[in-house]
């Protein structure tokens, strides 16, 4: 479960821009939400914050019980190398290594190898349509193909949490909409926590809860 | 826009306001981009040009003093009859004057003499100042101003110095000179000084008779300078003059004698030009790297350059002008930077950088501007050759695939087998080929190409150890080794940059040991002695008497001494002397007395003297084992006979050795060079050098020395002979590391996205430092090894080609097994931190942003 209580990031000191102010969310497993916003309010910060890349200013950013805001920038790193998944808009697939090794990443951080470990990665690429791909190079993949296998890497270690920033920004409206059903169907299927950034009011509407990020704060759209 | 706008010309019109723009976006805006990177390669153009300028400088210099000093010593002379060593009979001097078509001649007694108290020497030269009227008629005139007060050419005990001579001898006229004849003291008078034009170098005139008797070359002439009447026929007065030369004296013109100087240095020269060469290459392939990698960095960007409407060939020529931009900054640099280096080498140490072929020789430095532009246009294309290869890539990125998401650049590396294979095959050929007029030229080109072709087969190399390397183990090795797979053609630049620049090292570093080790090994066997007394250090005016030698060898404690007499020949037909060593040697016991390389089974003829050749001798005279040639000795010619052939590293020109008592029956010339003393045992040396001092009573100088002291000065010479060789070869490395972090850090922006997303998958800061180490090793290592193996080919072809061609001597090979596996380890480790370095950006919170398509 991921627990965020009343943070606040300011950048540039004491007299800097406050960028977030009193933010607070809860996001339960299995629960899937969607926070949307303009550009330059803050939704990068607030993501950043989440990862455990950055820490707040004021409150708290429980993961699992654990304050993210109190840990040293390794037990951080650890904790998004454990419970934490990613998707990105750019899907930043490692270019040299098969599909079927990228997905495996997350579980060779976690020191994970050997035939279940294999088994999990197979799994994840039939889920994702990929299993017929797995040795294939990411540029041989088409850009709906490449965000799926994002996708399973996300999932390949059973995140407590999934983090997803613009998934959707380089696809055309049918991959994006097949990217964001696997999206769900993955989170839901693990139980996981669930967080989509967006612009897109269509890829939003495919989430439990809209949040809105502005100056004012976060509040529930829907 | 007002009408008034309107209707005022435009200076530049938009559609060139549109072109500016975009070569700047493709030509000047890469280099702002990455100013620390520009710099570096701007510097190692600078860097190339500016030794190879210097190095120009220097020896043109050089040369143009050497002939300057040996034409001034000529004066109007349109022949010089000349011999070294003990010179020739004056009973010539009158022959040679009445020869038809001489105008005038004018005999001269030359002699190096050594300077007692001022460790130094000086060329003294006695003229018949009536004669030289003739052919230095400045010279005398200046002179003969102050016979009437009794202080000229004429005067008792007066001498006359150059300027150059004054200003080192710190003398002015009045002043006391003393120099040294045998082991006494000669004084003389500072009668003036002569006009600045007369001599270039340090010399002492005087009168002939003077120099004759007190010098005590009476009897002796070294050189009588002929001028021809205006309407002569040369060749013919030539001829006449040949008809009357005994053995050993030539006949040369003022510019042969010049050419002759010039030529002694031409190895050394050469060798110095070659080292130049080096840095320039080592600076445009540094700009190769850098471009190179620039191209893969800025993919997308000029993806989107195509995208727009920059055509193929704008392309490339926005490319070519980036590298044209950056050499010409380097060559500018350079050019300024090697004046002021070459000025300041000059200044310090001299023409020959304290190599000691220019003693004496005070040059001034003076750029023509056609020399300035010569090496701009120099560097300027060296830079342009090596951006073309990145050009043309730069050219070729497809626009379609560069702009798509997740594109990478081409993975595979070219293999250049073939190439390779042809460069090798060319090096070999080279490698067969003699020398060209004693420059090893063929010996560098072997070299070039060895190198070239190592540079194409790293490729091949890359991809077959990458091959090799263990895919599994921890996450971050696992990445790094794809990551060094895929990109293999980015991964061979680095590595070419370590190779070339740690093979030259390997190769000088083994080059200069076996030298060394060689050089040390030698004076152990000629150095066999406990204590050597020496008169002088080439100056043939200072030598060990009848009278020396009798006290040396009856004193206390001397159990056998063995007298020295080294002697300047010249062999028929020839220009160069030939030294004669004279000691007692005899075949039985050659071996021991000097390091004998190889030696004749036959006995030897019965009317041959036995002599023994120097690799010298043998490389520019033919002087192999059994062959027989005349030797000119005192006044006749006797048949010699090559015994062995022995390794001198003394003599670049060439010696024989021979049995002293020989060599006195044939010259009458008892006089000795050096003595070489074995004492009892039990001798106190300190002890023995007191009675030496006591028992000679001479007021000369001589020299006393174990043969430790000795060995211990000669190889501090020989280490800042190489002072210069040790500065590149650092050069080099510095370059090779700057290799692989050019192109770490360039990888790192490329792939700072990737970074960015393993950061949030959770790998640590340490771990991304350790898989760019990793990386760095990697290259490292195979640069290391593949350096080691061509390093070691190079220093061979060094070795036995380069050496023995442009110096005659050979050399055993030893190499410095420890301190080239020490350099290596350090070498991988440097590359490794360099690495991490170089790549610290990705352990750093801006790669976190990277992900971020819109960051």
């Amino acid at each position: 479960m991921l627990d965020i209580r009343q943070i606040s990031k300011s950048y540039g000191g004491p007299a800097g821009r406050k960028v977030l102010d009193g933010i607070s969310l809860t996001v339960m497993p299995g629960e899937y939400v969607a926070i949307v916003g303009e550009s330059g309010v803050g939704k990068s910060t607030l993501l950043n914050l989440i990862a455990g890349l950055d820490v707040p200013d004021h409150g708290e950013l429980l993961l699992e019980g654990r304050d993210l805001a109190r840990l040293d920038e390794n037990a951080r790193t650890l904790v998004r190398r454990t419970r934490m998944g990613f998707v990105f808009q750019a899907f930043h697939l490692l270019p040299h290594l098969s599909i079927a090794r990228n997905v495996a990443l997350p579980l060779a951080l976690n020191a994970q190898a050997g035939p279940a470990a294999e088994q999990r990665v197979f799994d994840l690429l039939e889920a994702v349509g990929l299993a017929h791909r797995a040795q294939s190079l990411p540029r041989e993949l088409s850009g709906g193909e490449m965000q799926r296998v994002a996708v399973a890497r996300a999932l390949a270690h059973r995140p407590a949490l999934v983090l997803a920033d613009e998934p959707t920004g380089n696809l055309d409206p049918d991959n994006a909409a097949a990217i964001l059903e696997v999206l769900r169907a993955q989170i839901k299927r693990d139980n996981a926590a669930g967080i989509l950034v967006t612009h897109s009011a269509a890829a939003a509407a495919t989430t439990d809860r809209v949040y809105e990020l502005t100056r004012a704060g976060l509040t529930l759209r829907s | 826009m007002t009408a008034a706008t309107a209707a005022r010309p435009r200076l530049i019109s938009s559609a060139w306001r549109a072109r500016f723009a975009l070569l700047d976006a493709a030509t000047w805006g890469p280099l702002r981009q990455a100013p620390g990177r520009t710099l570096v390669a701007v510097l190692a153009i600078a860097l190339g040009v500016a030794l190879g300028f210097s190095v120009y400088l220097i020896n043109r210099v050089a040369a143009d003093e050497v002939q300057g000093a040996s034409r001034s010593l000529f004066g109007l002379a349109d022949y010089a009859v000349q011999a070294p060593g003990q010179g020739f009979d004056e009973a010539l001097f009158p022959k040679l004057a009445e020869i038809p078509g001489v105008a005038a001649a004018s005999p001269v007694v030359e002699l190096q003499v050594r300077l007692p108290g001022r460790e130094r020497n000086l060329k003294l030269i006695g003229i018949d100042p009536f004669r030289a009227m003739q052919l230095q008629p400045a010279l005398v005139t200046a002179t003969a101003a102050e016979n009437r007060k009794g202080q000229g050419l004429l005067a008792e005990n007066s001498i006359w110095l150059s300027p150059a001579a004054a200003q080192s001898l710190e003398l002015d006229v009045g002043d006391d000179l003393d120099v040294q004849v045998a082991l006494d003291r000669v004084r003389f008078r500072v009668a003036g000084v002569l006009p600045p034009g007369a001599y270039r170098q340090p010399v002492g005139l005087l009168d002939i008779g003077e120099a004759q008797w007190r010098l005590r070359r009476l009897g002796r002439l070294d050189r009588v300078d002929l001028r021809l009447e205006p309407q002569a026929d040369r060749a013919a007065v030539r001829e006449a003059i040949q008809k009357v030369l005994p053995p050993g004296v030539q006949v040369v013109t003022p510019g042969e004698a010049s050419d002759d100087a010039v030529r002694l240095t031409r190895a050394y020269r050469s060798n110095l030009t070659a080292l130049a060469l080096v840095a320039l290459f080592t600076g445009a392939f540094l700009v190769y790297a850098t471009q190179s990698l620039a191209v893969a960095r800025r993919r997308r960007e000029i993806a989107l350059l195509h995208a727009m409407g920059m055509t193929v060939r704008e392309q490339l020529a926005a490319s070519l002008l980036s590298g044209t931009f950056v050499g010409s900054l380097g060559a500018a640099v350079g050019i300024f930077l090697g004046a002021l280096v070459a000025r300041a080498g000059l200044a310090a140490f001299g023409a020959d950088l304290g190599a000691g072929y220019f003693r004496g020789v005070a040059p001034e430095l003076d750029v023509q501007i056609v020399e300035y532009l010569a090496f701009f246009v120099l560097g300027t294309g060296a830079a342009l050759i090596a951006t073309y290869g990145p050009a043309r890539e730069a050219a070729s990125v497809p626009a379609a695939a560069a702009l798509k998401a997740g594109d990478e650049a081409p993975v595979a590396a070219r293999r250049h087998g073939r190439i390779a294979a042809l460069f090798f095959g060319a090096g070999l050929v080279a490698l067969a080929l003699p020398s060209i007029d004693g420059v090893a030229l063929p010996g560098y080109v072997s070299i070039a190409c060895l190198l070239l072709g190592a540079v194409f087969l790293t490729p091949s190399l890359a991809g077959t150890v990458f091959g090799w390397l263990d895919p599994s183990g921890p996450a971050w090795r696992q990445i790094a080794v794809a990551q060094l797979r895929g990109t293999a053609r980015r991964a061979t630049v680095s590595i070419a940059a370590v190779l070339v620049s740690f093979s030259l090292m390997v190769a000088m570093a083994i080059m200069v040991f076996s030298f060394r080790m060689s050089l040390e090994a030698w004076m152990q066997r000629i150095l066999p002695a406990d204590l050597y007394v020496r008169a002088g250090v080439a100056a043939p005016g200072a030598y060990l008497d009848e009278e020396a030698q009798r006290v040396i060898a009856g004193l206390p404690g001397v159990v056998r001494v063995d007298f020295v007499r080294f002697e300047d020949i010249l062999l028929p037909g020839e220009r160069m002397p030939l030294t004669v060593i004279a000691r007692p040697i005899d075949e039985a016991s050659a071996g021991q007395v000097i390091p004998v390389r190889r030696s004749d089974d036959e006995p030897a003829p019965a009317d041959a003297l036995p002599v023994w050749a120097s690799e010298a001798a043998l490389d520019l005279r033919g002087f192999d084992v059994g062959h027989v040639f005349d030797l000119p000795l005192g006044n006749q010619v006797v048949k010699a006979s090559v015994r062995g052939v022995w390794r001198d590293y003394e003599r670049p020109g060439g010696s024989i050795v021979m049995d002293r008592d020989t060599f006195v029956e044939l010259t009458g010339e008892r006089s000795a060079t050096t003595s070489a003393i074995w004492l009892r045992e039990g001798t106190e040396l300190d002890e023995f050098g007191e009675r030496l001092r006591e028992g000679l009573q001479r007021s000369g100088d001589y020299d006393v020395a174990v043969p430790g002291v000795i060995r211990q000065k000669s190889l501090a010479l020989f280490d800042r002979t190489f002072a210069v060789t040790y500065l590149l070869e650092a050069v080099a490395v510095l370059i090779g590391l700057f290799g692989i972090s050019a192109s770490t850090s360039s990888q790192v922006l490329a792939r700072r996205g990737e970074f960015g997303m393993l950061r949030h998958l959770g790998v640590t800061r340490r771990e991304v430092g350790r898989m760019l180490a990793f990386e760095g090793a990697a290259l490292g290592t195979i640069g290391v090894v593949a350096g080691l193996l061509v390093g070691g080919a190079i220093s061979l072809i060094l070795i036995f080609v380069v050496n023995r061609q442009s110096f005659h001597w050979t050399m055993d090979v030893h190499v410095p097994w420890f301190g080239l596996a020490v350099l290596s380890v350090v070498l991988v480790a440097a590359a490794a931190g360099t690495a991490a370095f170089s790549g610290r950006r990705a352990m750093g919170d801006d790669v976190v942003r990277a992900v971020k398509e819109d960051w």
